[in-house]
């Protein structure tokens, strides 16, 4: 049996593991809440943003690199949602599922091309610092970037209730048709969506690269455990997104610890069975 | 992702493999086939032999090529094996009918299973050049020779090392933790060092099996921590040795040193990317001898070309070499006589920590791997003593 400060350092550990994985579910389910597609692309597009801090990180701190990346995949996902999803999908959702996973297929491996197989890592002067706290020792960069996704979540949330834009969006994700027929154009809006869904993928990957590593293969290694928590938040629900994301990093680091990490990762399918069994649309989904 | 292939493209391929290049040279020119996994997963690894078997060929050429056969030159037939055993089979086939008279090859211990066995039903000798598994020269195939060590030479001597550098600084070292990946690899590393351990006086504390991959690894450092080790055993892979290495930094666990055989991240380019986490580090893998002025000289020349250098490079280089002698020697492309001018070789033209070449059953039994520590950003070898470039660093500094 582990001592209690292991215990609560695992518990730590896990939300601030969360705090990641809660960002990049907040893209995915942006993205299903407006357009109503799995975004399979979601990964090799991480990937890409992290090879991009990656090259960044010879001129600049990742985390000053932080604003420029998501604009930049910004301006990605809106081009390749204006120039390659939305022209290929010609509004057929399962077309549009489709041409984000050739997207991927295609990403990946043109990044195993240019960048090879390797994995890559970077040292920033404060990678190894540590915030003590009692017993606790806690990696400062992990600190800062779940302060960083949290104050993301909240931007996005605030976006989205607050400016004209935002409502326009949850206007079009709720009834197409209806926001055309008031001035919207809902090509657009889907473009924005795409777009800034992926802005959130440039963010956590300059929040990422500092503990992580790269390697064209990265995006796996998160994007499933997003569309885990994407629906088991609620499908398209930012909230859901959050507390979802937590909850997985808090199980996946208590399962670890109690069940050994091989075994551990069972504890993220048992919470999953458990939410869709009694709350079939997740968390804070709307119910059907 | 792996590369499909239609029987069509394979044979237009192997068309092109067999083409005879129109040569120039006075004698006949000799076709050894280079097959090595140059796309796939294994790439990396597979690229860096070709490159060491390329450079050979070159050097050889350049020297006035093959003496013993008038000064023949050595034209490659290059093979991609993709990482695929069947694919490694047939590229043998292919390049014995196009007239090959040795190969070298094939990075991965599966591929060479498969291309040996092919290679002996035509009686072509194949100089392996990285492929640890000991049945590769013990299946009795006539045919294979390894100049490099096996499995059981390396895990063996990597004991051996520990044990020495250990007893050396007064044996501060007297437990373990090892952290191991849960596949078979992992898995019976971890098991083999498990049980030789104790003979060398360190006790085992816990087995930590991890998943590949793993996205953090604060747990298992947490764990490692509460176990109070002197040491930390490695055997996974790249990626979730940099990340584990990473972590323990981090977590700032106290420890004597961390050991891996043949570690899966444990390389120069880790050494220069993350500096304060690779200090230190041991690792029981190949290096060329730091003594011999060739092995840095062929470092810098690799990496002024533009390559990047790893044990493999030299691998793919005295694969070619070692198979080049014994042709020198036999004076003929004859199989029979280069087996038998391989079987008898003790060659020594070379920069590896090697001991007098002698071979038994294929195995040259003089090969040895050797003890490294990253150390200011460098390699340097810290075992055995005649080929040490620098004293151990153990125990490591307190952080």
């Amino acid at each position: 049996m582990p001592s209690a400060d292991i215990v609560i350092a695992a518990l730590v550990n896990g939300l601030l593991t969360g705090g990641v994985y809660a960002l990049i579910a907040l893209g995915l389910t942006l993205i299903y809440g407006v357009l109503h597609i799995v975004n399979f692309a979601h990964g090799s597009l991480l990937m890409v943003a992290m090879y991009g801090a990656w090259i960044l990180s010879a001129w600049m701190d990742p985390y000053v690199a932080l604003p420029l990346m998501a604009a930049v995949m910004f301006v990605v996902g809106w081009a390749l949602y204006a120039g390659v999803i939305g022209r290929i999908g010609r509004g057929d959702d399962r077309t549009i599922l489709l041409a984000t996973l050739g997207v991927a297929v295609v990403l990946d491996n043109l990044a195993l091309v240019v960048f090879t197989g390797d994995t890559r890592t970077i040292e920033t002067p404060y990678s190894f610092d540590m915030i003590e706290l009692g017993p606790l020792l806690l990696s400062t960069p992990r600190v800062i970037s779940f302060g960083v996704a949290m104050l993301l979540a909240c931007a996005l949330w605030a976006f989205m209730a607050l400016t004209d834009t935002g409502r326009a969006i949850r206007a079009v994700a709720k009834e197409k048709e209806g926001a055309r027929l008031v001035g919207i154009r809902p090509a657009r809006i889907f473009a924005l969506s795409y777009g800034i869904g992926i802005a959130c993928l440039g963010a956590a990957a300059c929040l990422l690269l500092p503990t992580f590593y790269v390697s064209p293969q990265v995006g796996n290694v998160f994007v499933l455990v997003s569309f885990t928590v994407v629906v088991l938040g609620g499908m398209g629900s930012f909230p859901g997104a959050v507390l979802g994301g937590l909850i997985i990093g808090v199980t996946e680091s208590l399962g670890g610890l109690f069940l050994g990490e091989s075994l551990g990762q069972i504890g993220i399918s048992l919470v999953f069975i458990a939410v869709l069994l009694f709350r079939p649309a997740g968390l804070f989904g709307a119910r059907a | 992702m792996t590369l499909r292939v239609t029987r069509r493209a394979a044979l237009a391929g192997a068309a092109v493999l067999a083409a005879p290049i129109v040569a120039r040279a006075q004698a006949a020119p000799v076709k050894i086939g280079l097959i090595h996994p140059v796309t796939g997963a294994l790439a990396f690894s597979g690229q860096q032999c070709r490159l060491g078997g390329q450079t050979a060929i070159g050097d050889i050429n350049g020297a006035g090529g093959i003496k013993g056969l008038g000064g023949a030159k050595i034209e490659a037939v290059l093979g991609d094996a993709q990482g695929r055993p069947e694919i490694a089979a047939s590229l043998v086939d292919q390049m014995a009918e196009g007239g090959v008279s040795g190969f070298t090859g094939c990075f991965a211990s599966a591929l060479g299973l498969a291309a040996t066995q092919a290679a002996a039903k035509y009686n072509i000798p194949f100089s392996i050049d990285s492929g640890i598994a000991d049945s590769l020269t013990t299946r009795g195939l006539g045919n294979v020779f390894r100049f490099f060590p096996n499995n059981s030479s390396v895990t063996t001597d990597a004991m051996t090392a520990l044990k020495d550098i250990n007893t050396k600084a007064g044996s501060p070292a007297k437990t373990a933790v090892l952290v191991h990946e849960d596949s078979e690899f992992g898995t019976s590393t971890a098991k083999l060092l498990a049980d030789k351990l104790p003979p060398i006086g360190i006790t085992v504390l816990a087995l930590i099996p991890h998943a590949t991959p793993t996205r953090d690894f604060s747990n298992i450092v947490l764990r490692i921590k509460s176990e109070k080790p002197d040491l930390v055993l490695i055997s996974n892979y790249q990626n979730e040795y940099v990340l584990l290495a990473r972590t323990l930094v981090q977590q700032r666990v106290e420890l004597v040193g961390t050991y891996s055989v043949s570690g899966g991240g444990f390389n120069l380019k880790f050494a220069k990317e993350a500096p304060t986490v690779a200090e230190d580090m041991m690792d029981f893998n190949h290096w060329y001898n730091p003594r011999d002025p060739r092995g840095p000289a062929f470092r810098k020349r690799i990496e002024d070309g533009g390559g990047v250098f790893t044990w493999e490079v030299p691998f793919g280089y005295f694969a070619v070499r070692f198979l080049a002698d014994a042709m020198d020697r036999a004076g003929s492309t004859d199989k029979e006589k280069v087996i038998a001018a391989l079987a008898d070789s003790t060659f020594s033209d070379h920069f590896m920590p090697y001991g007098p070449t002698k071979m038994v059953n294929g195995q040259n039994t003089g090969a040895h791997a050797v003890a490294l520590q990253i150390q200011k950003g460098d390699m340097q070898v810290i075992w055995p003593e005649q080929f040490a470039s620098a004293p151990a660093v153990f125990p490591r500094p307190k952080i």
